[in-house]
């Protein structure tokens, strides 16, 4: 998948340079020219929030990957390496030195310092000032200071400025990937003038954003209708290839598909599944699908005795059909999934959990009638979701292979599902989604599976996977971090905490006027790659 | 009259508070976690929970909690104040935004309604039984029967993306002409509805007493038609039509999200989806006033129209 995409992309400007690319399909009119003035248009939906430690929807961060440069960004082997931090270093996985290249400004015109992270990560770390992503500073000794209703302290005492171009991390506990971590949005720098006092972000910053990346805002934000950035001049990086990008706010997607279709819109991140059967034949080759991040799972609640036995999940695994589903229903817009993490982070190994995965009705029955598995099965998920149609096909599945009965059970929202499952109300099994917080194996099993996890939802707690995967986060290096963590993995096949299903997939398209339209580990539309056609 | 009018005012004061208490408890008693509802199906931090719940409240729960938030939420809205979303958006702000689009979409879909839909029905009302008057009844049956689901956006491939006649979508600050075919979409229900509407009536009116009256003095049949006729035969559509004014402006969600106009109802479908009690009860206060004001307007065309009813 990923290597045929590779050399698609490849491919392309070989492809362009031999002017195959000449003659498009009819109707764009263009001349296969690059124009690198042109702004293009992405589809997006209303963003929460566009402040950096408070952004964690992709729509938000679609417009701050604009705005901002991260201090590392991913390669194709998913491995990160340095964009606007010089160097990231550690001798002991505890003490991180990130040093910042020189010449980068804000759109302000401020020179980036040292200064900028600390504010920055200092003000999401704060508990009081409510940001979503704050979780992501945990890592760093002090947090917990600056956690409660009135924390002891206002700054992480794990910071440290070296001189302006140059600070430390201090962990409270060595993390081998704390590299990868700085990927994501929330490491973002934010300028001296995005407070209004110290540790008080100014009202109204995040109507305008003033950040550090290859495009800076035009006007304000539009609130349910457009943001539009325009190129920065004076960023020291990568260029991007055009002019700039609106970020058109769509409420549904089949919208922006109808002006996808008709070349009023450029790109479209999320192609509604209704219109997935005539995709390939509305748009050719401006069909793409890349591997998500996301994962679907079924969790199964260890802690009630009918499912206490790992026989009892794996029967139930084997009794799906995974590859049928994720044809008939989903159309091929997912993958189906045989393993606990996605294949986008470092360390993804196919088909970890081995023979459960494998569809085998008649096994499934007998192995599922020895462990003594419920006669009823009950299947719960969130109904503002879409879900009911694989739920009821993995229902007809169970009933056909296990002999059991089994009932879908529709909850309104998600959060009335997970408040049901927190007070240990009996809801069968129940779905349950995952998008990573920044592509590393750890983040697919800790939050989800060590006995503490903040996910962990279903009560599974296994004393030698936490030992494992404390173990991995102490490793010297990436490699021997993956190798715990692969380990990790193995001990979840045994025990089959949750059922895995489906991969997501980017499912995009694009219309006549671009090119190189990719999308990144975050679902986002790469920026720097894509370029417009005259 | 004027006193006929400001009683009506007055009684509007009493129904905005009453409706703002109504729908005001109800988002409060079918709240469940508006914050987890806000965050999706991602894990909603300790830090996050706190915050937002001493912002908004949220922990004031039971009867006395409703009364304190309602209390301070008229307290607010006394002082112009309509409150923050649950993403700290002014609700003013949101309000602002919506409703120029949503009363341009309602006025085309009005107009169309109006233009087309009475005429026609006048025309079949005279001509009963005639090619026409069939036809459009098959017609309008039709569009009576094609819900709006499966309207909006067969009209949006056909018209806007495989004859391009018109935009594929509206957007959020859309000319006039991007605005039309979402306001036919729009308009078409209430236009077939006013159509049947219009030809009964009229049928009805030419068998009258007056009309036969007329008719043996020798006046011309236009004068009959365009005055006598039609000015008593609109009191029903003049009625429909108030009403339909504030359906138009708040039953708009489908339409709206098929034609990407961020408008009334979607952000009504929003906030309902979020569980935001203030954005939901500050839309509705309005759509409240719309309609009151729509039918003072109807009650004094009455008047107007017949000078059989006057007001004392």
């Amino acid at each position: 998948m990923r290597v045929r995409r590779l050399a698609a992309w490849t491919a392309l400007p070989l492809a362009v340079t031999l002017g195959l690319v000449a003659c498009g399909s009819g109707g764009d009119g263009g001349s296969g020219q690059r124009d690198p003035n042109a702004a293009v248009r992405i589809e997006i939906a209303e963003p929460q929030h566009l402040v950096p430690t408070n952004t964690n929807e992709t729509s938000g961060s679609q417009v701050l990957s604009a705005l901002f440069s991260p201090l590392v960004d991913y390669d194709g082997a998913n491995k990160p390496h340095e964009v606007a931090a010089q160097s990231v270093t550690s001798s002991d996985n505890t003490v991180w030195t990130v040093k910042l290249k020189d010449g980068y400004t804000f759109h302000n015109g401020e020179k980036v310092t040292a200064d900028n992270y600390l504010d920055a990560w200092n003000y999401g770390a704060y508990a009081p000032n409510g940001q979503n992503s704050s979780y992501f500073f945990e890592k760093i000794a002090g947090y917990e200071n600056l956690q409660g209703e009135k924390p002891k302290a206002k700054t992480l005492s794990g910071l440290k400025k070296v001189d302006d171009l140059t600070f430390t991390v201090k962990l409270s506990e060595p993390y081998s990937e704390f590299k990868s971590m700085l990927g994501y949005t929330a490491f973002y720098p934010l300028p001296k003038a995005a407070f209004s006092a110290p540790g008080v972000l100014a009202e109204g910053y995040e109507q305008a954003p003033i950040g550090q990346g290859p495009f800076r805002m035009k006007g304000t934000w539009q609130h349910d209708a457009k943001v539009e950035v325009t190129r920065y001049d004076a960023f020291p990086g990568e260029k991007p290839k055009v002019g700039g990008v609106e970020f058109r706010i769509y409420q549904q997607p089949t919208a922006a598909y109808a002006d996808v279709l008709s070349d009023n819109l450029d790109v479209i991140k999320t192609i509604p599944t209704e219109n997935l059967s005539t995709a390939a034949t509305d748009l050719g080759d401006r069909f793409q699908q890349s591997p998500a991040s996301s994962l679907q799972v079924l969790a199964i609640p260890t802690f009630q005795k009918e499912f206490a036995k790992p026989e009892v999940r794996k029967a139930i695994s084997m009794a799906i059909d995974r590859d049928e589903i994720t044809k008939s229903i989903f159309k091929d817009s997912q993958q189906p999934a045989r393993s606990f993490v996605s294949p986008v982070v470092a360390g993804y190994r196919e088909n970890t959990i081995g023979t459960a995965g494998e569809f085998d009705p008649a096994k499934a029955k007998a192995m599922y009638e020895a462990a003594g598995g419920p006669k009823k099965i009950e299947l719960s998920y969130n109904g503002d979701g879409g879900h009911k149609d694989w739920v009821d096909a993995t229902c007809n599945q169970l009933k056909a292979n296990l002999g059991v009965e089994c009932v879908g059970t529709a909850e309104p929202k998600f959060a009335d599902l997970l408040t049901k499952v927190k007070q240990k109300q009996s809801v069968g099994l129940f779905r349950m989604g995952w998008v990573m917080d920044y592509p590393s194996m750890e983040n697919y099993l800790g939050p989800l599976y060590s006995t503490n996890g903040s996910s962990n939802y279903y009560g599974y707690s296994n004393p030698e996977f936490d030992k494992l995967l404390a173990e991995g986060a102490k490793a010297p290096n990436e490699e021997a971090a993956i190798k715990k963590y692969q380990a990790a993995e193995d001990l979840l096949a045994e025990d089959m905490p949750v059922i895995p299903l489906r991969f997501g997939q980017n499912n995009f398209g694009h219309s006549t006027k671009v090119r190189n339209v990719e999308m990144d580990l975050f679902d986002r539309v790469d920026l720097l790659k894509i370029e417009a056609v005259k | 009259m004027f006193r006929f009018i400001l009683r009506r005012l007055l009684q509007m004061v009493l129904a905005f508070f009453g409706t703002t208490l109504i729908v005001y408890a109800l988002m409060f008693a079918g709240q469940g976690d508006p914050i987890q509802a806000l965050a999706g199906e991602r894990p909603v931090t300790a830090a996050q929970r706190a915050y937002l719940t001493e912002k908004y409240h949220l922990d004031a729960t039971g009867v006395g909690g409703f009364f304190y938030r309602y209390l301070d939420y008229l307290k607010n809205l006394l002082q112009g104040d309509l409150g923050q979303s649950l993403t700290g958006r002014q609700i003013s702000d949101v309000l602002a935004a919506a409703w120029p689009v949503t009363v341009q979409l309602a006025l085309i879909a009005m107009a169309v309604t109006v233009l087309f839909g009475v005429t026609a029905g006048v025309l079949a009302g005279i001509r009963r039984a005639s090619i026409f008057d069939n036809s459009t009844l098959v017609l309008t049956l039709l569009v009576l029967g094609i819900p709006t689901i499966v309207l909006a956006p067969l009209a949006q491939y056909l018209l806007g993306v495989k004859w391009q006649l018109f935009p594929p979508t509206a957007g959020a600050e859309p000319d006039l002409y991007a605005l039309l075919l979402p306001g036919i979409v729009l308009g078409s229900l209430s236009l077939a509805t006013a159509l049947r509407l219009t030809r009964t009536s009229v049928a009805e009116n030419l068998r009258a007493d007056y009309v036969r009256t007329a008719r043996s003095k020798g006046l011309v049949k236009r004068r009959i038609v365009g005055v006598h006729v039609l000015r008593n035969s609109l009191i029903p559509v003049v009625t429909f039509l108030g009403v339909e004014l504030g359906n138009l402006m708040s039953g708009a969600i489908i339409t709206e999200g098929v034609f990407n106009i961020p408008g009334v109802g979607f952000n009504l479908f929003r906030g309902i989806r979020t569980e935001d009690g203030p954005l939901v009860v500050g839309i509705v206060s309005v759509l409240v006033v719309v309609y009151l004001v729509s039918n003072l307007v109807v009650d004094v065309l009455y008047a107007v129209l017949d000078p059989r009813i006057r007001y004392e």
